[in-house]
């Protein structure tokens, strides 16, 4: 018996008066794809900022690789936020890629994957180059680049953000959303990247509302609402057979789109 | 009154006019160096820093950019010496007022700049594992240079200009060497209408190499 590679135990976080995040567990084990749903405003994206440590949790605790994120210390005990430094150094195990593609925009697609390698990792830049290649490639975009992001569509732009994420040889992957902010021609390319990465293991807490899509690559489905987990399962299980109002009423208003 | 246009003396002064010329260049290009440091720090300050030094960089803003020019000059030249007790060289002196006076407006050019960068692109940086100087030197201050490039740019031409002030202290600029040359010919209209158009042309030419500067160094910009 392993421990999960992410382990979310009763994390809250408010913004101010809002209780944003209400009590969460969530467990990810190695090699497995969480997908999260939820209506707009349950929390999923500040979920995912908290396992990278991009916003803080005001309680409860996150794991990636037995590792606390926010604070040294365990908690009860006394508890202190982390440095600037022990942050850069966890969140560079954790990939995350964004809605709205977040390129480097001064950068051309090969240098976005390199800066990573290169100033975190400490490669040598033509082993950083060698390797930032073989990832474009992966994702189809061996022809652009010395593109920058300016010059590239969406849904190239999105891909490279993914090149950049993954390039950096995560513990696990964390996509937000990925396809919203794209044309629908365009969400395909990018959601046969991730399918890719899941078939050969990586480890991904993946949110989206591409429902055919979580139904394919998702081992677990997690439905949140107000900040807290509401349903858990098999996504098959979650989607065909819900008893919950809520997540009823949430599905029957997400349309299942097949280029998913 | 029988007044003849004639040009043929600035032939004869013309290395007075070609110097001055270089001197008001170097002295434009030397502040707007120095202004950038000043206006990129005092930015940073005013964006990061602690409330109260946030009113420091404010306070420096308002009164330098309230005050003429030319009372900074003065100001400079005769009010440093008589407090610190050390004379200064003119043109080390206007090269200080120029430099003070370029970061006061370079402050906001910067920290409009800085504010540019999308938080997004801030948090991508974080994501990679970049530490906070990191997230600095290689994804907030190249992305902010490409913003505000076009504003150094005018900035530098606007400074160009100024350095005309540099004259009422005696430093050997381009106004200077025509007022030396008016002094000595008594050709005062020949004498500023050449060197309106050289301000003009040089202006110009400065102006077209430095957009053309901005292409090279923000390929595929979109505007
Ligand atoms: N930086 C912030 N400051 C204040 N409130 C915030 C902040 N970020 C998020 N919130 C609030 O927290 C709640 C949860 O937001 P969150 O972005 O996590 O939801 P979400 O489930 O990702 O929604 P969506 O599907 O629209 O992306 C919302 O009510 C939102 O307004
Ligand atoms: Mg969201």
């Amino acid at each position: 018996m392993t421990d999960p590679l992410v382990r979310i135990t009763q994390v809250k976080k408010s913004f101010g008066s809002t209780l944003v995040l209400d009590g969460v567990d969530l467990d990810v084990p190695k090699g497995e794809v969480v997908v999260v749903i939820g209506p707009s405003g349950s929390g999923k994206t500040t979920l995912l900022r908290c396992i990278n440590a991009l916003e803080t949790y005001d309680d409860g605790s996150i794991k990636v690789d037995g590792v606390e994120i926010g604070f040294r210390g365990e908690p009860g005990g006394p508890r202190k936020r982390r440095s600037d430094g022990e942050l850069a150094r966890i969140r560079a195990d954790i990939g995350m890629v964004f809605q709205q593609f977040n390129l480097f925009p001064h950068l051309t697609a090969v240098e976005n994957v390199m800066l990573g390698l290169t100033k975190v990792r400490g490669m040598p830049p033509a082993q950083a180059r060698e390797k930032a290649l073989h990832w474009l490639d992966r994702v189809g975009l061996s022809q652009k680049t010395a593109n920058l992001p300016s010059q590239l569509s969406g849904g190239q732009q999105q891909r490279v953000g993914i090149a950049r994420a993954v390039a950096m040889d995560p513990k696990v992957l964390l996509l937000d959303e990925i396809t919203s902010a794209l044309d629908p021609e365009l969400v395909g390319e990018v959601l046969s990247v991730v399918r890719g990465l899941a078939a050969e293991g990586m480890t991904m807490v993946v949110v989206t509302h591409e429902m055919t899509f979580a139904r394919d690559v998702g081992t677990q489905l997690v439905f949140m609402d107000h900040g807290h987990k509401i349903a858990e399962g098999p996504p098959n299980e979650i989607l065909r057979r819900s008893d919950n109002e809520r997540l009823r009423s949430f599905l029957s208003r997400i349309e299942f789109r097949q280029d998913g | 009154m029988n007044y003849h246009i004639n040009f043929n003396f600035v032939w004869k002064y013309a290395d007075k006019l070609y110097w001055g010329l270089v001197l008001s260049i170097e002295l434009a290009f030397i502040s707007i160096l120095i202004g950038c440091v000043i206006g990129l720090a005092l930015a940073v300050v005013y964006n990061d820093g602690h409330p109260w030094l946030k009113r420091v960089v404010s306070a420096y803003v308002e009164v330098v950019r309230n005050l003429p020019l030319l009372l900074l000059i003065y100001l400079i030249f005769y009010g440093i010496p008589s407090i610190g007790g050390f004379a200064f060289d003119a043109t080390e002196s206007f090269v200080l007022t120029l430099s003070l006076y370029a970061g006061a407006y370079l402050v906001e050019v910067f920290r409009a700049g800085l504010a540019a960068v999308s938080p997004g692109v801030i948090d991508a940086g974080k994501a990679i594992g970049l530490t906070a100087w990191q997230r600095f030197a290689y994804v907030r201050f190249p992305t902010m240079l490409r913003i505000v490039l076009p504003s150094l740019s005018n900035a530098f031409i606007s400074l160009f200009k100024d350095t005309s002030l540099a004259s009422v202290i005696a430093v050997p600029e381009l106004t200077f060497g025509a007022n030396w040359i008016k002094t000595n010919t008594f050709r005062a209209v020949e004498v500023w209408i050449v060197v309106a158009g050289v301000y003009l042309v040089v202006g110009w030419i400065l102006l077209a190499a430095l957009r053309l500067l901005e292409r090279v160094l923000m390929p595929g910009r979109r505007t």
